[in-house]
C-alpha cells in the first residue's frame, strides 16, 4: 500500500490528558490502573478511568449528545491542538474530503443500563429523557465527532468490539486509497461500563489485581477507558524524516470461537502476515511489537505462539496494558499512538506487573524501558468473535 | 475521484412478508403484490446444536441471506471476506443484559456478553462458514446501508478481492422499542465483486450527492423503506428486481446522500 502521513494524533487515558502525560507514565513505567470505584460497581477488580468526565460539558448545540462516551471522545478532542490539526486538514482537503472513522464497542449504553433502573414501575417505559440515537446507538461517537469537527465526509463507526479502533486505521487507509477522501480522522473511544465489566467477570477473564500480561500467574484483564485519535493524510511527495507513517494493515478472522482466541494464534498470524505483505516489509524489519497482551491466560498464549512462529524469540514486544487497562474498542487507537510515540522518542516501552515470566511464552518480552531508534512497530488487536488487526507503523526514510 | 465501481453477482434477502430474494423481487417488479406479513426467520441448521441454541434473531437474519447471496452467485462462503452493517445489532440481547444489570443480582450469561457485542452476527457466520477472511462490522444508524456499500466498494477497489455485504435489523422489544421504533427483522446480502465480472448481474457505481432520496409511491413499501434502516436499500434492489439501469439515490447522512448507477 502506499503509506499515509500521521499528521497529528492525540491520546488520552488512565495514564492522563494528552502526549505529555502519556509519554511521562510510560517513560516512568507508571501504572494508570486503581480499585474498581466507578458507579455502583461492586466487583473486586482494577479499572483505568478518565479522571475528571463528569466535568465536562458538550457544546450546547450538541448537549443531544451528553453521555460519558461523547464526553469522552470531547476530552480526546481537546487535547494537543488536535482539533486545530483537523481544520487545517479540511481547510487543505475540504471538508468532504475528510471522513471520520470511530472504534467503539458500547459507546453510550451506560446510560440505558442507567435508564433501566428508572423505568416506570406500571409501564415498563424509560424516563421520557431517554435518547436512543444520540447516546446509545454505536453511531453516536462519529457522529459526535464528525460535527464538532464540521467535517461533512464519510463516516461510520467500527465495530468489531476489541480490535475496532485498529479497523477504523485500516477502513480509513482503503478509502483514501481508493480516492474518496484525501484525509481522515480515526479514532477510538469506549468508556466504562457495566455491561463490560459485569460481562467479563461472568467470563472469569477479570484480574482481582492489576493485570500482569505475559507473567507466569496472570488471570486476566483490567479494563480502561480512553480515547484516541489520528489525523490521517495522503502523503506528500517530498517526506521528512520526523514524519510518521501508518505502513500497512493486515486483518483475518479466527473462525473459531465467539469469545477464545484460536489457540495456536493462527488468526493473528495472518493478520500480522498480511499487514507486513501490504507495507512491503519482512518481519526482521520490525524494531517492536505492541502486543495485543490483554493478560488472560488464553490470549497471551495463542498471541505468543503467533508472534514467535512469525519473528522468532527476539523481536522486542510488550503489552502497555498494565499501564492503561484494556481499552476494548478504543484499544488499538491507543496502541497506535503509543507505537507514534515509540517512534517518535525513540521509546521502546516496558511491559509492567511482569513478577515471573511465563516460561511458555518465548517472545523478548520487555519489562524494562529501552532507548533505540526505531524504523517500523507493529501493533496487534483482537476482538471478540476472532477478529483481528495488525498494523504497521514507521518513519518516513 | 470519488467514484468507486463494482458488480453484483448474487442477493440474498428476508424481511417482513419477504421470505427471500425472488418472493421480494417480484413484490419491487410490481409482478406480485406486497402482502405484509411478520418476517420469519428459519432455524440455522448450519450452526452446532449449542451454537445454534444462542444465536438470537440478527444472527439467524444473517445466516439465511448470506447463505442465499452466496448460493444465487454460486460461489464458497469460506473465501470471502466480509463487511457487515447494523444499525442496532441484537436489541433483545441488549434488553436482557441492561434488565439484568439494572436487577440486583447483575448476574450476565458468558453468552449473552460475548453475543452483546455488535460484530456478534459476523463473528457466527465466520464460524458455520469457517471463513478466515477479513471482515469489519460497521454501524451508521439510519445511514447504515450506504455506509456498508461504501465500505465494501473501497474494499473491491482496495484489494480487488469479492467481498460479501451484510445490511441488517431487527426490532427492539419494549421499553427500547419506544425510543427506537425499528417495525421488525430486515437484511440483504449483496455478493460484489470488481467491476465488469464475467457472472455479474449488475455494474455498480457510486458516488456522494446532494440529491433527493428516491422514494417508493406505494405506500407499503415506502413505510417498510423508513421503518427498518437495512430498508433503505430497497430503492437499489428494485432497479435489481426490474433488471433495469438506471440511477437511485439513497439515504445517508444528513444532506450527504449516496448516488447508484446500475448498469444491467
Amino acid at each position: 500500500m502506499t503509506p499515509l502521513r500521521l499528521t497529528h494524533f492525540t491520546a488520552t487515558s488512565c495514564l492522563g490528558r494528552g502526549l505529555g502525560a502519556t509519554l511521562a507514565a510510560l517513560e516512568a513505567a507508571r501504572s494508570g490502573l486503581k480499585s474498581c470505584d466507578f458507579e455502583t460497581v461492586t466487583l473486586d477488580t482494577q479499572i483505568g478511568e478518565v479522571a475528571g468526565l463528569d466535568a465536562v460539558v458538550l457544546p450546547a448545540a450538541l448537549r443531544a449528545f451528553d453521555c460519558r462516551n461523547n464526553r469522552l471522545a470531547q476530552l480526546g478532542l481537546e487535547q494537543d491542538g488536535f482539533r486545530e490539526a483537523v481544520r487545517a486538514a479540511a481547510s487543505r482537503w475540504g471538508r468532504q474530503r475528510v471522513g471520520v472513522f470511530v472504534g467503539t464497542s458500547t459507546a453510550g449504553i451506560l446510560e440505558t443500563e442507567i435508564a433501566y433502573r428508572s423505568r416506570d414501575p406500571d409501564t415498563g417505559a424509560l424516563p421520557a429523557d431517554f435518547d436512543y440515537q444520540h447516546r446509545q446507538n454505536s453511531f453516536s461517537v462519529s457522529d459526535y465527532i464528525r460535527r464538532v469537527l464540521e467535517l461533512e465526509g464519510p463516516t461510520l463507526s467500527l465495530c468489531t468490539a476489541c480490535s475496532s479502533s485498529a479497523k477504523a486505521f485500516a477502513a480509513a487507509q482503503r478509502m483514501i486509497a481508493a480516492g474518496l477522501i484525501d484525509a481522515a480522522v480515526v479514532g477510538g473511544v469506549d468508556s466504562l461500563c457495566l455491561t463490560t465489566l459485569y460481562g467479563f467477570h461472568s467470563l472469569q477473564l477479570m484480574a482481582r489485581t492489576p493485570c500482569r500480561p505475559f507473567d507466569l500467574r496472570r488471570d486476566g484483564l483490567s479494563i480502561g477507558e480512553a480515547a484516541a485519535f489520528a489525523l490521517l493524510e495522503r502523503a506528500h511527495e517530498h517526506r521528512s524524516s520526523a514524519d510518521l507513517l501508518l505502513l500497512g494493515a493486515g486483518e483475518s478472522s479466527d473462525a473459531h470461537h465467539m469469545s477464545s482466541p484460536q489457540p495456536q494464534g493462527l488468526g493473528a498470524r495472518m493478520a500480522m502476515e498480511r499487514a507486513l505483505d501490504a507495507a512491503g516489509l519482512a518481519a526482521s524489519d520490525v524494531d517492536y511489537i505492541n502486543l495485543h497482551g490483554t493478560g488472560t491466560p488464553s490470549n497471551d498464549s495463542a498471541e505468543s505462539q503467533a508472534v514467535s512462529a512469525l519473528f522468532g524469540p527476539d523481536t522486542p514486544c510488550s503489552s502497555t496494558k498494565a499501564a492503561t487497562g484494556h481499552t476494548l474498542g478504543a484499544a488499538g487507537a491507543l496502541e497506535a499512538v503509543v507505537c507514534a510515540l515509540a517512534l517518535r522518542h525513540e521509546l521502546l516501552p516496558a511491559g509492567l506487573n511482569l513478577d515471573e515470566r511465563d516460561p511458555q511464552l518465548k517472545l523478548n518480552y520487555l519489562t524494562q524501558n529501552v532507548r533505540a531508534p526505531l524504523a517500523a512497530v507493529l501493533s496487534n488487536s483482537f476482538g471478540f468473535g476472532g477478529v483481528n488487526c495488525a498494523l504497521l507503523f514507521g518513519r518516513a526514510a | 475521484m470519488g467514484t468507486l465501481s463494482a458488480c453484483i453477482e448474487g442477493i440474498g434477502l428476508l424481511g417482513p412478508g419477504l421470505p427471500d430474494w425472488p418472493t421480494c423481487a417480484a413484490v419491487l417488479a410490481g409482478t406480485s403484490p406486497y402482502a405484509a406479513a411478520r418476517t420469519v426467520l428459519p432455524s440455522p441448521e448450519i450452526l452446532p446444536p449449542a451454537e445454534r441454541r444462542r444465536a438470537g434473531r440478527t444472527i439467524k437474519l444473517v445466516l439465511a441471506i448470506g447463505a442465499e447471496a452466496v448460493a444465487h452467485a454460486g460461489h464458497e462462503a469460506a473465501g470471502l471476506a466480509s463487511v457487515f452493517s447494523s444499525s442496532g445489532g441484537d436489541g433483545d440481547n441488549c434488553h436482557e443484559i441492561c434488565a439484568a444489570l439494572a436487577g440486583s443480582e447483575r448476574l450476565i450469561s458468558p453468552t449473552r456478553f460475548h453475543n452483546s457485542v455488535h460484530n456478534a452476527a459476523a463473528g457466527y457466520w465466520s464460524i458455520a462458514h469457517d471463513c478466515t477472511e477479513a471482515s469489519v462490522t460497521v454501524c451508521a444508524y439510519d445511514a447504515s446501508f450506504a455506509a456498508g456499500l461504501i465500505e465494501a466498494l473501497s474494499q473491491i477497489s482496495h484489494d480487488g478481492c469479492a467481498v460479501l455485504l451484510f445490511a441488517y435489523d431487527a426490532d427492539y422489544p419494549p421499553p427500547l422499542h419506544q425510543a427506537r421504533p425499528i417495525s421488525d427483522a430486515f437484511g440483504v446480502s449483496l455478493l460484489l465483486g470488481p467491476p465488469e465480472s464475467p457472472c455479474a448481474l449488475a455494474n455498480l457505481k457510486i458516488e456522494l450527492c446532494t440529491q433527493a432520496p428516491s422514494l417508493f409511491e406505494q405506500p407499503q413499501l415506502e413505510a417498510l423503506r423508513l421503518s427498518i434502516p437495512a430498508a433503505r436499500s430497497l430503492p437499489l434492489l428494485q432497479l435489481l428486481a426490474q433488471s433495469r439501469s438506471g440511477k437511485v439515490v439513497l439515504d445517508y447522512l444528513d444532506s450527504t446522500r449516496l448516488a447508484v448507477e446500475v448498469q444491467i
